[in-house]
């Protein structure tokens, strides 16, 4: 047993704190090269992890860097830092610790890399930046360990892929690096595993007491919630009476819109002016900073927040969780719960508020699943080549450097050890080259090959165009607000498409304020106040998630219920009624339903694929309608269906289903389709194809969608081979397009297809119908709509009579 | 791009047109082809000041485009309306291969470059140059004179129209024309355009005015204007 320095030990024992069990485990295994702890939140998992480093800085230590911490989130390596210097300094530690994130200051950067502190705290983007300086080997000298926290949350993106990258690197420079990753409850604890530790080096994992089981349920209400859509207002009376009778309440909503929605609302009902906060990712850093010091400081009863406020920070005395709206994913559900009670070893407690009726079958679902410790998740593919890319300009920035090296360093990051060479290869010229269809301009040749058969850049001088486009954030394009006039505050971001719709004197809810919108100047929306009751415009969109495999097959498992006595009669009610008129879905059967509205053809059909799987197969399927001549107008898609709608009613489904054909009309249809282009555009920016900063100026994201759609039409008509081309199908069948969950469910269903045609509306298809994200579909609908249109106005005004020859003639000429 | 060959054939000030989907027009009478604003060079010029760098092939796509409207029409003569080069020293500076491409569609018959705002000028490229040219009944020229007789064919503002089909919204470049004038799309690959509801094309038309919407079958309809607008 490692034995803690007398210095540190005296400071717990003057506290009366005992260590808990997984940190002594940590203290123990100090030595292992690679060490991945998981624990619930709140359980003193980043003490855990930096323990090993206080015990060997507690004396005397070495100038020089001795421990690198890494979390996703700049206020997590801010707050890190306020934590840790609780034990340094009352147990009167001599170390220095310094964070170094986008929002330090240049003098106290250029300090840093000359004199590292003991401990530095930064994020995965700032560790990039640093790995491509010349002096990198200088300012990591002697580095013993690196801390990955949150390691859950950035094993689902590419920021993590990036910071594996760059801890080979780091771990060329000092082979004695030891790593640690501190997770919370996750479904594959060796999966993150893998990613942590040096390909093919193993990884101990170290599991604390989950603790006790959540006390959690929905909030069932006297009103019924809605058919549709997310705010959840008519849950407020209720969370009201629920934030008073708690100290301090958590209100996590999906997306930021609805969460100032809903806070707006909140506010509306606050008789009593319970003080209340809002914080989300748009909001402006001042703004947020405020929140999370009322925060800290308990001055706050509740906060309404997004995923801004899922990782770890302590928020101190919460005793109580609200998730507004389905939870989507019971993994992301638990984590959020351990939000509540800090104390370990006690129950966390939380309340699920569903907004509409189908999300009260989706919260009790996401209940039992919780109950049963039934987490989900979705194994990731091989990393991704765009970040790939990007590591190699890095590489260049930092010296010249040798293939064979470079590409056996990224062998060792986990996600990249089934890299071939000649994918590496793939990456490589397109650095240098750009690629076959890019291979005249300059701008995208990047680096050369030297006589000594080193690579480096080609211009010394792009090195600082390539480290301010350093990143994986795929950032929506978002424009500024700021009140008006000279010198206004500033109130947050609002998508830039968002900001187009918007003319003067529309009012939208921005940091729980209704503000006028007065004009666009610099590319600054500038806002005034306003009095309104209701804002004009909701606000702007978000991300939005898809509900997991596991959860829906819960749901459609429940469908099959003799009866729901676990629902609240409203929502019981509504599936009987369904079931009466129409059917519900049965887990290995497709049920679709056919009915006329609204002056169309209507068709639903229960995929229970998830909100982008579902998108996408209301593209393919409209494509195959366009086929067979059916003349589709649109779709639209939820996590558990797709309406479309059209000229003519389909009568046999199982045609459009093949599952053969709807992937191979996947190429064609998709390489059009505005999803590929938003992906491709990603893509790009990550590999260096295009530049977001250029001269410290940021591009406009109309300047920067405009050149990436027509890179990518050019691409895919003269060069569709080309790196760029393969890596956003690659990502588009796991991202946004999701194939493999229409896979998954054409495996599921085989040739069981249910079509019922019906006289009219059902009452589980009602919700589709005001859904918002309606995709229009331009074909054969157009031409003759278009056509009857033309037929129509030339009866109409008898043109038709005294303008004969105005008649199309219909001519192919080869 | 799928590109179709379907016209519609109407009356203009005595003249017997076909409308193109692609965007031209024919007068088979006079055997001449026409098209607009076919801005080659566009992208390439892009690059070159400093703006959004796009790799050239915007060029090589409109002139394939040509191409086969010239192959389905066989004009005895070709009118490219102006700006039919982003800019008059992109005309010299086009790849040759491009060039070559210009010079093999003009082969074997006339070609007339009117002269427009960004090509104000020689553009180093084989054919007349003019400010204008007319044959009765019809008199063409880059952009449209208030007061110009009857029979004016124009090209400059890229005329586009939006028009609701049974509450669907549907964009599309078009043809203007009233009873004096006419206007063309814009022939050129990644062109924006100008709603005919907006106020400057709302003014510039007479009543009565229609627009022939370009696409896989030209639809001949009311013009869109700005009164109707939000409607």
């Amino acid at each position: 047993m490692t034995a803690l320095p007398a210095s540190l030990q005296s400071w717990f024992d003057a506290r009366g704190w005992q260590m808990h069990p997984h940190q002594r485990a940590m203290l123990d295994r100090a030595r292992a090269p690679a060490l991945l702890l998981i624990a619930p939140t709140g359980g003193g998992k980043t003490l855990a992890g930096f323990l090993p480093t206080l015990a060997d800085l507690a004396e005397a230590p070495e100038p020089g860097m001795h421990t690198l911490y890494v979390s996703p989130l700049k206020a997590l390596a801010a707050d890190i830092k306020r934590n840790l210097r609780t034990p340094i300094d009352e147990a009167g530690l001599p170390i220095r610790v310094e964070d170094r994130t986008g929002d330090t200051s240049a003098h106290a950067k250029k300090r840093q890399r000359a004199d590292p502190p003991h401990i530095l705290l930064t994020t995965p983007e700032s560790l990039a930046l640093l790995t491509s300086y010349e002096d990198a080997p200088r300012m990591f000298a002697g580095l013993k360990r690196v801390v990955i926290d949150e390691i859950h949350a950035l094993a689902e993106s590419k920021r993590g892929d990036q910071l594996m990258l760059a801890l080979a690197r780091l771990q060329a420079l000092c082979p004695d690096l030891r790593r640690v990753g501190l997770s919370a409850t996750v479904d594959d604890p060796d999966a993150i595993a893998r990613l942590l530790a040096r390909h093919p080096d193993p990884c101990e994992i170290l599991e604390a007491d989950p603790g006790p089981d959540p006390d959690i349920e929905m909030l069932v209400t006297d009103t019924p919630p809605p058919w549709s859509g997310g705010g959840a207002k008519y849950a407020i009376p209720a969370v009201l009476e629920e934030v008073r009778k708690h100290r301090t309440t958590l209100i996590f909503h999906n997306t930021r819109a609805q969460a100032e929605i809903f806070f707006h609302n909140l506010w509306l009902a606050n008789d009593e002016g319970l003080p209340i906060g809002i914080h989300h990712g748009s909001l402006d850093r001042g703004q947020r900073e405020r929140v999370e010091a009322a925060m800290v400081a308990g001055e706050l009863r509740a906060i309404v927040c997004t995923g801004s406020l899922d990782l770890g920070i302590d928020w101190g005395d919460v005793d109580l969780v609200i998730q507004v709206g389905a939870p989507k994913n019971v993994k992301r559900l638990v984590q959020r719960i351990g939000r509540a009670n800090h104390r370990y070893n006690a129950p966390s407690k939380a309340l699920l508020v569903p907004a509409n009726r189908f999300e009260v079958v989706e919260c009790v679902a996401a209940l039992q699943a919780v109950k049963e410790r039934d987490l989900d998740g979705d194994p990731r593919g091989p990393g991704p080549r765009d970040v790939l890319c990007q590591h190699i300009l890095i590489a260049a920035c930092s010296g010249p450097f040798d293939a064979d090296m470079l590409f056996a360093e990224m062998n060792s990051a986990g996600a990249y050890a089934g890299l071939t060479r000649a994918q590496f290869d793939a990456c490589l010229d397109f650095c240098a080259t750009g690629g076959y269809a890019l291979r005249a301009y300059d701008q995208w040749r990047r680096i050369v090959q030297r006589p000594d058969g080193l690579w480096q850049l080609r211009d010394p001088r792009s090195a600082q165009r390539i480290r301010q486009n350093i990143g994986t954030i795929q950032d929506t394009d978002t424009l500024k607000v700021r009140w008006r006039g000279r010198g206004g505050a500033p109130l947050g971001e609002v998508e830039e498409g968002f900001a187009a719709t918007l003319t003067k004197g529309d009012t939208f809810l921005i940091g729980g304020q209704i503000v006028r919108y007065e004009g666009l100047r610099e590319m600054i929306v500038e806002v005034s106040r306003d009095a309104a009751q209701k804002p004009k415009i909701a606000t702007f969109m978000g991300t939005k998630f898809a509900t997991s495999t596991q959860l829906s097959h819960r749901i459609v498992k429940m469908c099959q219920q003799e009866d729901w006595p676990e629902l609240p009669d409203h929502t019981a009610d509504w599936l009987r009624l369904q079931r009466e008129v129409s059917r519900l879905p049965q887990p290995g059967r497709l049920l679709i339903e056919s009915f006329p509205h609204d002056g169309r053809e209507q068709l639903v059909v229960y995929g229970f694929a998830g909100r982008n799987a579902q998108q996408t197969l209301g593209l393919l399927l409209t494509k195959r309608m366009e086929e067979e001549g059916l003349a589709p107008m649109g779709f639209v898609a939820t996590d558990y269906a797709t309406l479309i709608w059209g000229l003519d009613a389909v009568t046999d489904p199982r045609p459009l289903f093949d599952i053969a054909r709807l992937e191979a009309g996947l190429d064609g249809w998709l390489a059009g389709n505005a999803v590929m282009k938003r992906t491709f555009r990603a893509s790009a920016f990550i590999a260096g194809l295009l530049e977001r900063q250029v001269g410290g100026q940021r591009k406009t994201g109309k300047q920067a969608t405009m050149s990436s759609d027509v890179l990518y039409d050019t691409l895919l008509k003269y060069d569709p081979e080309h790196l760029l081309m393969q890596i956003t199908r690659e990502e588009a069948m796991r991202g946004l397009v999701d194939f493999d969950r229409i896979r998954e469910m054409a495996a599921r269903v085989g040739d069981r297809i249910d079509l019922l045609r019906l006289t009219r509306v059902t009452p589980l298809a009602a919700p589709l119908f005001l859904e918002p994200g309606r995709v229009p579909i331009r074909g054969t609908a157009d031409e003759r709509l278009l056509e009857e249109e033309v037929t129509r106005l030339l009866d109409a005004s008898g043109l038709a009579t005294v303008d004969a020859p105005a008649r199309p003639v219909w001519r192919v000429p080869w | 791009m799928k590109q179709s060959m379907n016209r519609l054939v109407f009356d203009f000030c005595g003249a017997t047109l076909e409308a193109l989907g692609s965007g031209a027009l024919h007068w088979p009478a006079a055997r001449t082809l026409v098209v607009s604003d076919l801005h080659l060079g566009k992208c390439a010029r892009g690059a070159a000041t400093g703006g959004a760098a796009l790799p050239p092939y915007d060029t090589r796509e409109t002139l394939a485009r040509l191409a086969r409207d010239i192959a389905a029409t066989e004009p005895e003569r070709v009118i490219c309306l102006g700006d039919s080069f982003d800019s008059v020293a992109i005309g010299a500076a086009l790849p040759s291969e491009e060039r070559a491409r210009i010079a093999a569609l003009q082969t074997g018959r006339d070609w007339i470059w009117i002269e427009g705002n960004h090509d104000p000028g020689h553009v180093g490229a084989g054919g007349t140059h003019l400010e204008t040219w007319a044959q009765a009944p019809l008199a063409f020229r880059h952009i449209t004179v208030p007061a110009s007789d009857a029979g004016e064919v124009s090209g400059h503002y890229h005329p586009k129209a939006r028009i609701l089909l049974r509450g669907r919204a549907l964009s599309r470049a078009c043809f203007l024309m009233d009873s004096e004038r006419l206007m063309l799309p814009a022939y050129g690959a990644y062109t924006g355009g100008l709603w005919t509801h907006s106020a400057t094309l709302s003014r510039l038309m007479g009543p009565g005015a229609e627009v022939i919407l370009c696409g896989e079958r030209p639809a001949r309809l009311p013009m869109p204007r700005a009164e109707a607008r939000r409607a």
